[in-house]
């Protein structure tokens, strides 16, 4: 099957240049028929791309090791859950990934407007299959996933034991949605410019693939943040690495585009500000794919090697030189309709909000390629780390959290004081009831996270504020009762009432990261057992060492050396912690024959022992103490070395007893966070307010009558 | 499988070939149509404006428009709306 799936691919890069050159044709030439052929040639590009994804992951579902990529990607002892998602742990995988999601998203896009945007669609669909050319050819020239052996080896080296997470089966397929959605509003931005249809239709038609592609990347980041905090063993979420900064950049910059269309479709304002948004999006979405692939920024989870900077580079060169050309050639018709009418305005809040999500991807772009820019300009590759990223984005993203509660209840086009009144009196006030409480149980030590929390506040207050209102408004225009009332106004107003409940969660979730990076405890100790330690008020013990083996068939998948804590508060038991080490065995070393060699020259993960609560988490990661266990492992390699495989596997048995009975001391990395489960809770009501703008709208009324136009208007508005 | 493979190729050739030139068999003049294409963007439009009337309700209603001011922006708004209904009556 792999020559079908590598004809599948010479087919779709085939496909992708016809459908180009006839959606150019059929544009230019004004046929029809031609436009046409090029939209269905998107269609043939996911039958194809589906295809190819199907046979490759059936190749990785049955352990087909004649397949260079899943011998070198999976095992016979990955789990059949994992096995799935390794195909997209590799270069090749991730990239087909890549194709197939995006000849997905191109047919939904191109089906639903395949009877509007006749103008901008061709240009679109040739964009669009453009990106298919381009990462068709990778996979055809550069990076095969069909490449085959003639004999297969008998095992694969098995999946990144850091991979085997529950979230990493859907974090990559979310950011990759996340990124190939955000080509679609890309293309048809590309689209508008050449036929010079710069009004808002273009962004009406994308604008649930924008929002789609905001919410799927968004989805991703947080469960990347999820997977760091679980299982790197560092107690953190966020660590301001390269490929976690690669696919925050598409989301502040396509957070801010949500915003600035929502100008133009009122105002008809920010033209050249919303292209250029939406075009330096779908160029940052690349950015990231290229990060997380090339390797080119240490990254702790950059999984790719640098083979494929040159075209990456060239076509992300050619997407802003393209821009840059279309929009300085087209910058008469981008003209603002309007101006703005008073900096005390929703205009100039969301313009000031833009300024401000601008302003945080920059920040975020220059200190991700600064080891880049200062190794181009001193010679020298420097980094710089997170106190860096703090001292910027902290003030930014106060500001940011503040405009968030101000912007839905700001006027349009001029706020007078008497509407200000009204608006803000009860939010600001709630703001000062915080952080007076803040102030009266002592919460001052740390200004930014105090202030954060009252405007945290604020922003809660004035969504009450508005659902409280709208809620008041339905109920006296259809004498609803309050809950039916509220049902019937978010249904009638998903986006709006969506987008508050975005903001909700984004206020939440900056309380969280806030209060868990303000006010965290974290220790490093060196416990043996029946030691103790103190943290943030918790006595933690070191009650006993465990130790077990783990077998998948007759093979040893897992060593786990690890401690059950035990937790006091105040001389009462609180809870019991456990936590592991885990070392997967190196295939090289179990292939050169000294098997406790290998267990510990492979990969190693830590497990968390960690107990969350809506107020504080208790997070504990161990290490075994280097120092003794590389001796014992030392004498045990050199006892073991000539021995057959049954009795070095005894040995292991033996070392694991002694590690449970002896007294080997253990470094462990203690952390008291409050408010941790507030940064995922904020994030699942994010995602509900993103589900809630999402959803379609109820059926408009499209029937036609007879009566006057006013009339019609009327009636259709009140029947919709 | 040697002999399967090279059939799902000519197979997948031939779905691919038969899917994109079914426009260019039925000919520009099936594939023309000009009017709905014209209606769809209309609907959109309408539907728009729509929302942006209902809207400037909601923003009267919540206290975010004067009411002198939602009064322009209403009239201007559903004057609008009535252009996308006479410009769709006549497409017919």
């Amino acid at each position: 099957m792999a020559t079908v799936g590598q004809a599948c691919l010479i087919l779709a890069l085939l496909t992708c240049a016809y459908g180009i050159g006839a959606s150019l044709y059929g544009a230019i030439a004004g046929r029809r028929d031609w436009v046409d052929s090029g939209r269905r040639a998107v269609y043939a590009l996911a039958v194809l791309a589906t295809a190819a994804f199907v046979i490759l992951e059936s190749a990785f579902l049955r352990s087909d090791f004649h397949y260079s990529v899943v011998a070198t990607h999976s095992s016979t002892t990955t789990p059949t859950f994992y096995k799935a998602a390794a195909a997209w742990s590799s270069q090749q995988g991730s990239l087909l990934l890549w194709v197939w999601l995006l000849s997905l998203w191109s047919s939904l896009v191109l089906f639903l407007v395949r009877r509007r945007l006749r103008d901008v669609a061709p240009y679109a669909t040739a964009v669009l299959l453009g990106f298919g050319a381009f990462f068709t050819s990778l996979l055809i020239f550069a990076a095969t996933p069909f490449e085959t052996v003639a004999a297969a080896p008998a095992e694969g080296t098995g999946l990144n034991p850091l991979l085997r997470h529950p979230s990493m089966m859907i974090h990559p397929p979310m950011l990759y949605s996340g990124y190939t959605l955000w080509a679609i509003p890309f293309a048809f931005a590309i689209g508008a410019l050449v036929v010079r249809r710069v009004d808002a239709d273009w962004i009406r038609a994308t604008r649930r693939f924008a929002l789609a592609a905001w919410f799927f990347l968004g989805v991703g980041i947080l469960l990347g943040a999820r997977w760091s905090y679980a299982e790197l063993g560092w107690g953190g979420y966020w660590a301001w690495d390269p490929v976690e900064n690669a696919s925050l950049l598409p989301w502040l910059t396509g957070t801010a585009f949500l915003h600035s269309v929502m100008v133009q479709e009122k105002r008809g304002m920010l033209k050249v500000w919303n292209v250029s948004l939406v075009l330096a999006t779908g160029t940052l979405a690349i950015l990231g794919t290229f990060l997380v692939r090339s390797g080119i920024l240490d990254s702790i989870h950059a999984f790719g090697a640098s083979t494929l900077g040159v075209p990456f580079v060239s076509l992300i060169g050619l997407m802003i030189a393209g821009s840059v050309a279309l929009i300085v050639t087209r910058r008469d018709s981008l003209r603002s309709e309007h101006r703005l009418d008073s900096l005390l305005s929703r205009e100039a809040v969301f313009l000031g909000n833009n300024l401000v999500l601008v302003g945080l991807a920059f920040v975020v772009f220059w200190g991700t390629f600064f080891p880049l820019i200062s190794e181009a300009v001193t010679g020298e590759k420097a980094a710089v780390g997170p106190p860096w990223f703090d001292r910027y984005t902290v003030p930014l993203a106060l500001v940011l959290v503040l405009l968030s509660g101000i912007g839905p209840v700001i006027a349009w086009r001029r706020a007078t004081l008497a509407n200000a009144r009204r608006n803000f009196l009860w939010p600001v006030g709630a703001a000062v009831v915080t952080l007076a409480l803040l102030i009266a149980f002592g919460v001052t030590s740390n200004v930014a996270a105090v202030t954060m929390f009252a405007f945290g506040a604020f922003v809660v207050a004035v969504v009450g504020q508005e659902v409280a209102r709208g809620v008041s408004a339905r109920r006296a225009m259809a004498s609803e009762g309050p809950a039916r009332a509220l049902v019937s106004l978010v249904r009638r107003n998903r986006r709006r009432y969506g987008g508050y409940t975005v903001h909700v969660g984004m206020a939440v979730l900056f309380v969280g990261v806030a209060a868990s990076t303000a006010f965290q405890h974290a220790r490093d100790v060196r416990l043996s057992p029946t030691q103790s330690a103190t943290i943030g008020g918790y006595q933690i013990t070191y009650q006993r060492a465990t130790a077990r083996a783990d077998y998948r068939g007759d093979r040893l998948e897992r060593v786990a050396l690890g401690a059950v804590l035990d937790v006091k508060r105040n001389g009462k038991h609180v809870t019991t912690l456990r936590t592991e080490r885990g070392y997967y065995p190196s295939t090289a070393a179990f292939a050169s024959g000294s098997i406790v060699q290998g267990i510990f020259d492979g990969d190693a993960t830590s497990e968390v022992g960690m107990k969350a609560g809506l107020t504080r988490d208790l997070w504990t990661a161990i290490r075994p103490d280097p120092e003794y266990l590389n001796k014992v492992i030392d004498a045990l390699v050199v006892k073991t070395r000539n021995q057959p495989i049954d009795q070095q596997f005894k040995v292991v048995g033996n070392l694991l007893g002694t590690y449970k009975q002896g007294a080997f001391p253990a470094q462990f990395r203690l952390i008291s966070s409050p408010l941790v489960t507030w940064i995922w809770l904020g994030g699942i009501i994010v995602f509900a307010g993103g589900l809630i703008a999402l959803w379609p709208a109820p059926d408009a009324a499209r029937r036609r009558v007879t009566a006057g136009y006013a009339g019609r208007v009327a009636r259709e508005l009140g029947r919709a | 499988m040697d002999v399967l493979a090279p059939l799902l190729v000519i197979a997948l050739l031939g779905v691919v070939v038969w899917l994109v030139t079914g426009p260019l068999r039925a000919g520009a003049t099936a594939a023309e149509d000009v009017d709905a294409a014209r209606r769809e963007d209309l609907e959109a439009a309408k539907e728009a404006k729509y929302r942006e009337i209902r809207d400037a309700e909601l923003d009267l209603r919540t206290g975010k428009l004067s009411e002198d001011d939602w009064r322009a922006i209403d009239r201007e708004l559903r004057a609008e709306a009535m252009e996308l209904l006479r410009r769709l009556d006549e497409l017919g």
